[in-house]
């Protein structure tokens, strides 16, 4: 209060040459400062008693009302059904925002595999965003190839190039990681900036085709939603992989990896293969995103490849919880679908996110959801042991 | 009786440094080997040539895998040493820690599985059998080692003693012929290394093993092995039963240091 004093509570009045006494705002702002940081106190004291009462507690990790597979199971149902009428209750414009949603949940979904699953830090996912998006843009310029054709095409080609990228950096883990890829990204977007014969350069590619159904002319409108369930049954199907892929036999690998590198060898797993697969695995989800984007937007150019964007994507899967796709869908819906409802706030925005950020380092730093570690049901085993 | 391991004079030079030189060790079926030697002897060194985790400068080791012939296994992958027979543990105890018990050990099934990316996906009827085939036999070994009531506890969590033996149950999960325990004992009372003792013989019996361990509790490495290997600045002093090793000179040199005016 006394630093700020001179900066809130004096005003010098230049025209009549008096100073101006503004024992008010002196006032707002210590009281401010007081409530923000008793406020800030009294969280820090409340983590550390769950910390210490966490301690404390029997071991085992309590049950959470998610371990009962028919609630689930009715959730994600209510879930889908509501995202399956949602274009027909809403704007075009509403269903904009919701495919862009859920094309941040696929990409989130993907980049976790590589982040939250395998512990690989990737700074240039947008890259093969913008792999897909091209795949689709330049076949469709100059080959005139469908939608249909290249959506599989552009999450395999994203996948190649996430394989060519990982063989170079085989070696490398956490920040010397997280420098090559970012490093790729900017190499992919400055490509695509200069090569304006083939690429467009800056300006982009437009006119880029709709996906068609059967041939049928649709409206703007009608074409919207049609790729909005398209954009739907992708992020499904994204799940439902990420999902069996966490919990099966590569999975677990690609979880060890992360954990120890030597002991994973150690353990029968072949580093090298494992390592391929997180990154092919992780950067084909882009590809079909990108497509999807391309078709969608029907223009693209490299400023939709930015840095930033691979950073919002980080920021999803952090704020989310790395490992956990439940947590993906939940920092997707902050990042994206919070700032476009919350317009009025636009010019906020970015302080918001980092208070954010910083609130969520301090008080949560495994994420909104963190991820758990799949429990088994080995109790019909014990049974089948103890009957011997 | 076959040698299970027959490493011939190996070395190992790291730069200017030679961490081991002209070391032959030979481990026969169902035998408990063990090798002592001061701090900095290169135990370990010697273990992570063995294992191919470093490719030794000079001589060979050979590995015979159940009803096969003997294999040389310098510069192979380590986890090409594993699928072939060959399991460890680490003196730094290195678990998956953010992983539950029951996973640490699923982990250690993978070069017996089979299971790829599309069977991942679609879990077609032979990989959902796997899976539970996985699942259980992770699970007789928890129990085996008694683990089982910690099964879905973070291996982080564990007490010491528990994570020394889970590193034990995970490294029996890959179906090993051949054991390698480095410092098994290390930080353990007088009680977990007498129970660890029990289970070191038990596995051998029940798993028919050939365990090959580094140890400093004399103790524990006295009544449990067959026989004893020493070793002092890379190179082997003595070898032979823990009765002859005990007696040997050079041995009682490296370890108490010259009796200078006897």
């Amino acid at each position: 209060m006394l630093l700020t004093f001179p900066l809130v509570g004096v005003r010098f009045n230049p025209v009549e040459n008096i100073i101006q006494w503004r024992w008010r705002n002196l006032a707002l702002v210590g009281i401010g400062a007081f409530v923000l940081s008793a406020l800030w106190r009294w969280a820090l004291a409340r983590r550390e008693m769950v910390m210490v009462s966490a301690a404390g507690q029997s071991s085992f990790r309590q049950r959470s009302i998610w371990d009962n597979r028919t609630l689930r199971w009715s959730v994600g149902g209510g879930v889908v059904a509501g995202l399956v009428v949602v274009p027909w209750l809403v704007s075009t414009y509403q269903t904009n925002i919701f495919i862009s949603f859920l094309l941040y949940v696929i990409l989130g979904v993907g980049l976790n595999i590589v982040v939250g699953v395998a512990g690989l830090l990737f700074l240039g996912y947008a890259a093969f965003y913008a792999i897909g998006a091209y795949a689709y843009a330049l076949l469709n310029h100059y080959l005139g190839w469908g939608f249909w054709a290249v959506l599989p095409l552009g999450g395999a080609l994203a996948a190649v190039a996430g394989v060519l990228l990982a063989f170079p950096v085989l070696r490398l883990r956490g920040d010397y990681l997280a420098i090559v890829t970012l490093g790729f990204g900017e190499i992919v977007r400055l490509v695509l900036e200069n090569w304006s014969s083939f690429t467009g350069g800056p300006s982009g590619i437009s006119n880029i085709d709709r996906p068609g159904l059967f041939g049928q002319e649709l409206s703007v409108a009608g074409t919207n939603i049609y790729i909005y369930y398209i954009v739907l049954a992708m992020t499904l199907l994204t799940l439902v992989v990420a999902e069996r892929l966490k919990d099966s036999r590569v999975g677990r690998a690609l979880q060890a990896l992360r954990e120890d590198e030597v002991a994973c060898q150690a353990m029968g797993i072949d580093r090298v293969g494992v390592k391929l697969m997180a990154f092919g695995l992780g950067t084909a989800w882009a590809g079909f995103a990108g497509v999807i984007f391309a078709a969608k937007t029907t223009f693209i150019n490299p400023a939709s490849f930015t840095f930033f964007e691979s950073a919002i994507i980080l920021s999803i899967v952090v704020l989310g919880g790395m490992g956990s796709n439940w947590g993906v869908i939940l920092g997707a819906a902050f990042l994206v679908l919070l700032p476009e409802y919350l317009r009025a706030f636009s010019e906020y925005r970015m302080i918001l996110f980092a208070v954010a950020m910083v609130l969520m380092m301090v008080f949560r730093p495994q994420g909104m959801i963190p991820a758990r570690s799949r429990q088994y049901p080995v109790e019909d085993a014990e049974r089948e042991e103890g009957g011997r | 009786m076959e040698a299970v391991l027959d490493v011939r004079s190996v070395s190992m030079n790291f730069g200017g440094l030679r961490a081991l030189s002209d070391v032959s060790v030979t481990v026969r079926e169902g035998e408990i080997v063990a090798i002592i030697g001061p701090n900095g002897a290169g135990k370990t060194t010697f273990f992570n040539c063995v294992t191919s985790i470093y490719t030794p400068s000079e001589g060979e080791v050979y590995f015979t895998p159940r009803g096969g012939t003997p294999v040389r296994l310098n510069g192979m992958k380590p986890n090409a040493v594993t699928a072939l027979g060959m399991a460890r543990t680490f003196q730094n105890i290195r678990l998956f820690r953010n992983m539950s018990v029951l996973e640490n050990v699923m982990v250690a099934r993978h070069c017996r599985t089979r299971a790829g990316i599309f069977g991942a996906i679609f879990r077609p009827r032979w990989v959902r059998q796997e899976e539970a085939e996985i699942v259980r036999r992770s699970y007789a070994l928890l129990r085996a080692l008694g683990l089982h009531p910690w099964y879905n506890e973070l291996a982080a969590n564990l007490p010491y003693g528990q994570q020394r033996r889970l590193e034990i149950a995970r490294a029996l999960a890959t179906e090993p012929r051949l054991l390698l325990l480095d410092e098994p004992a290390a930080g353990m009372n007088p009680q977990e290394t007498a129970a660890l003792k029990d289970l070191v013989v038990r596995i051998r019996d029940q798993f028919g093993l050939a365990i090959l361990l580094i140890e400093h509790d004399m103790s524990m490495v006295m009544s449990l092995s067959e026989r004893i290997y020493v070793m002092e600045y890379g190179c082997l002093i003595a070898e032979g039963t823990p009765q002859e090793v005990r007696r040997d000179p050079r041995v009682i040199k490296a370890y108490l240091g010259e009796v200078d005016h006897a």
